[in-house]
């Protein structure tokens, strides 16, 4: 039983990742590079759903790992533009945000509900006065233009962003996300991801088997930190420009919302979640000047009556839909 | 200079203390932590603005910023109460995320219903602020507006202290503080209840919104700084607390106002770590029960 679930989902993703890579062939390179931004955004909403749904706590300042991943990658390339290649700017946005999500989050994991929540918002409010202060540094809220960095030796000279961000750069996109999404499947599926659920489903009965839900926890935070730092990196060389805004507590609100759009009770809902956000925000902004009343709206709607998101309504529908005697035989 | 650094942090403490105690009240009674609290600061303002601009044509000083006062206050109040009989009062068994997304759902919502309603365009209206002229503190001139801020939030901070100290309608919403499940084995009847606090949050919150803009332009986002502000002021003093949200204003807005003067680029980052601090330490604020 537990096989077949498994080559099923595998030859899902095969498909999926087929789709993936002949995407440039089909849509439009506006489309395309739409799609990195979901993508890279999907690589965050993966690490903040192994807080929310693995571990049971709820991140409401996860744009400040996002930040740290971003700004690592922004300060490399204005203060050692001689190390400015796309691996190791990967490496220092890795690195950095694992450094500040192990800070931040051995203070956070102390609190669980709603303790837990304010605190990483108001971190992130730390993190994001402090991008905007120090202006001499950072450059303030006019923020860091990304150059187009070398890629192991390849130089893209003399490319516009347009062209890099069309060609090779969404197959490196597809291939760090397909990795990370990978990972991150077999980090909730190994014993640690069981030992995560159950400190989330009951604390004390998981610390008397001798779990250390705390530490346990923390790990968790670090993990989920640095995806988004991941995250931040892939995302800043696709938008070209950041600003202290992706740490302030209202991006971190976009970020639990494309979580619930896509359903945080499927693995996969978060992937869906963060493309169709991507989508849904851009449209709503082209077609009306009062897009954050659709967009807000659209929130209202899936809380009250979709919280299981787009995959869970599907799950459902599609549970409701099957024959009977199907899911009496999967049943056995 | 520092004295009027003193009184400038006063007058800064007033508007936070005004928000902090709404948005502090929703928290202690309903358990929701109101995202949306800016945006009813928000309305409050523009229609605060919009009546002195409305009234001052003809109207006395005195008499408009009573009206726009009293104007906002029922607005956002009337706000408040369709939030709550809609939406908020389906999310109470749900589960934290879910509560915190649907106020910010709202809150993106209001944000573009008041574009609708008022358009995009700044609100002026610093008449009665004009009106009320300057007056000479030890060879400092001070604005009176400020000083009849600060009264106001004092006012409003009495009437809401004798309110929850000495009233019945106090002592229930209490009650459902201390012990949601008791306090409706007990018979108190919570929907009502409800109602009520988060009717006198959104109001508190549009009347310092509407007490604001005689100094500055009722823009749009206007009630995101003032949320965030707030938010650090609830954490400093502890959920629900009165004592505690007059307290964690006045460190807020005197910190706020010196910051300002000497190391004005300190301000924020130093506000947060304060709040940062607190929460490490000390998480349920300085007057927080448990």
């Amino acid at each position: 039983m537990k096989k077949y679930l498994f080559t099923s989902r595998a030859a899902c993703y095969l498909v999926a990742l087929i789709i993936l890579l002949s995407l440039p062939r089909i849509i439009s390179p506006y489309h395309l590079t739409l799609m990195e931004t979901g993508l890279s955004m999907a690589i965050m909403a993966l690490g903040l759903n192994l807080l929310l749904r693995y571990t049971g706590v709820l991140s409401f300042g996860h744009g400040a790992y996002f930040a740290v991943g971003a700004y690592a990658v922004g300060l490399l390339s204005m203060y050692l533009p001689e190390h400015f290649t796309f691996e190791k700017a990967m490496l220092a946005a890795i690195v950095v945000s694992a450094l500040i999500s192990a800070l931040f989050g051995f203070v956070c994991v102390r609190h669980t509900k709603i303790f837990f929540s304010i605190l990483t918002l108001a971190l992130a409010m730390l993190l994001f006065a402090l991008l905007e202060k120090a202006y001499h540094i950072t450059g303030g809220s006019d923020g860091i233009r990304i150059p187009i960095p070398p890629f192991f030796g390849h130089e893209f000279e003399g490319m516009r962003r347009f062209q890099f961000l069309c060609g090779p750069y969404y197959y490196i996109v597809v291939g760090i996300f397909a990795a990370s999404t990978v990972l991150m499947l077999a980090i909730v599926n190994s014993p640690f991801g069981k030992a995560l659920q159950a400190t989330r489903d009951n604390e004390l009965r998981a610390e008397m088997i001798g779990i250390r839900v705390k530490r346990y926890r923390w790990y968790a935070f670090v993990i989920s930190g640095t995806f988004s730092g991941l995250s931040g990196g892939v995302w800043s060389f696709v938008n070209g420009h950041i600003t202290p805004e992706i740490s302030n507590w209202v991006f971190s609100g976009e970020i639990v919302y494309m979580v619930l759009l896509g359903g945080f009770m499927i693995f996969e809902g978060p992937i869906v979640g963060a493309i169709l956000f991507t989508y849904m925000r851009l449209y709503a902004i082209a077609t009306t000047e009062y897009w954050m009343l659709i967009i807000g709206a659209t929130l209202i709607f899936l809380v009250l009556a979709l919280p299981g998101g787009v995959t869970g309504g599907l799950a459902s529908l599609y549970n409701r839909l099957r024959p009977k005697r199907a899911q009496e035989a999967l049943r056995e | 200079m520092g004295l009027i650094y003193a009184l400038n942090g006063l007058y800064f403490s007033a508007f936070l203390f005004l928000t902090a105690l709404g948005l502090s009240i929703i928290l202690g009674v309903m358990g929701i932590l109101n995202l949306a609290h800016g945006s009813l600061y928000a309305i409050g303002g523009f229609v605060g603005a919009y009546l002195i601009g409305l009234l001052m044509a003809q109207g006395s000083a005195p008499l408009t910023i009573v009206a726009a006062l009293l104007g906002a206050v029922v607005a956002a109040g009337a706000v408040g109460f369709i939030l709550e009989t809609t939406l908020i009062r389906h999310m109470y068994k749900r589960a934290l995320e879910y509560q915190l997304l649907i106020t910010f759902g709202i809150l993106m919502l209001i944000e573009d219903l008041i574009k609708l309603v008022f358009g995009g365009e700044s609100r002026y209206a610093s008449a009665p602020c004009d009106a009320m002229g300057s007056l000479d503190i030890m060879g400092h001139t001070y604005s009176v507006y400020s000083l009849f801020v600060m009264a106001m939030a004092l006012a409003a901070g009495l009437l809401i202290w004798w309110l929850m100290v000495k009233t019945r309608l106090g002592i229930m919403l209490r009650a459902i503080e201390m012990d949601r499940e008791m306090a409706q084995a007990m018979g108190i009847p919570m929907r009502s209840l409800t109602i009520t606090a988060f009717v006198i949050g959104s109001a508190l919150a549009g009347l310092a919104g509407a007490l604001v803009v005689p100094t500055s332009p009722a823009v749009l986002g206007m009630g995101m700084d003032p949320l965030i502000m707030a938010f650090i002021v609830v954490v400093i003093g502890g959920l629900g607390s009165l004592r505690g949200a007059l307290l964690g204003s006045l460190i807020v807005g005197l910190t706020r106002s010196f910051t300002i003067a000497y190391f004005a680029e300190l301000e924020m980052p130093l506000l947060f770590l304060i709040a940062v601090v607190i929460l490490i330490i000390r998480p349920q604020g300085l007057f927080g029960q448990k």
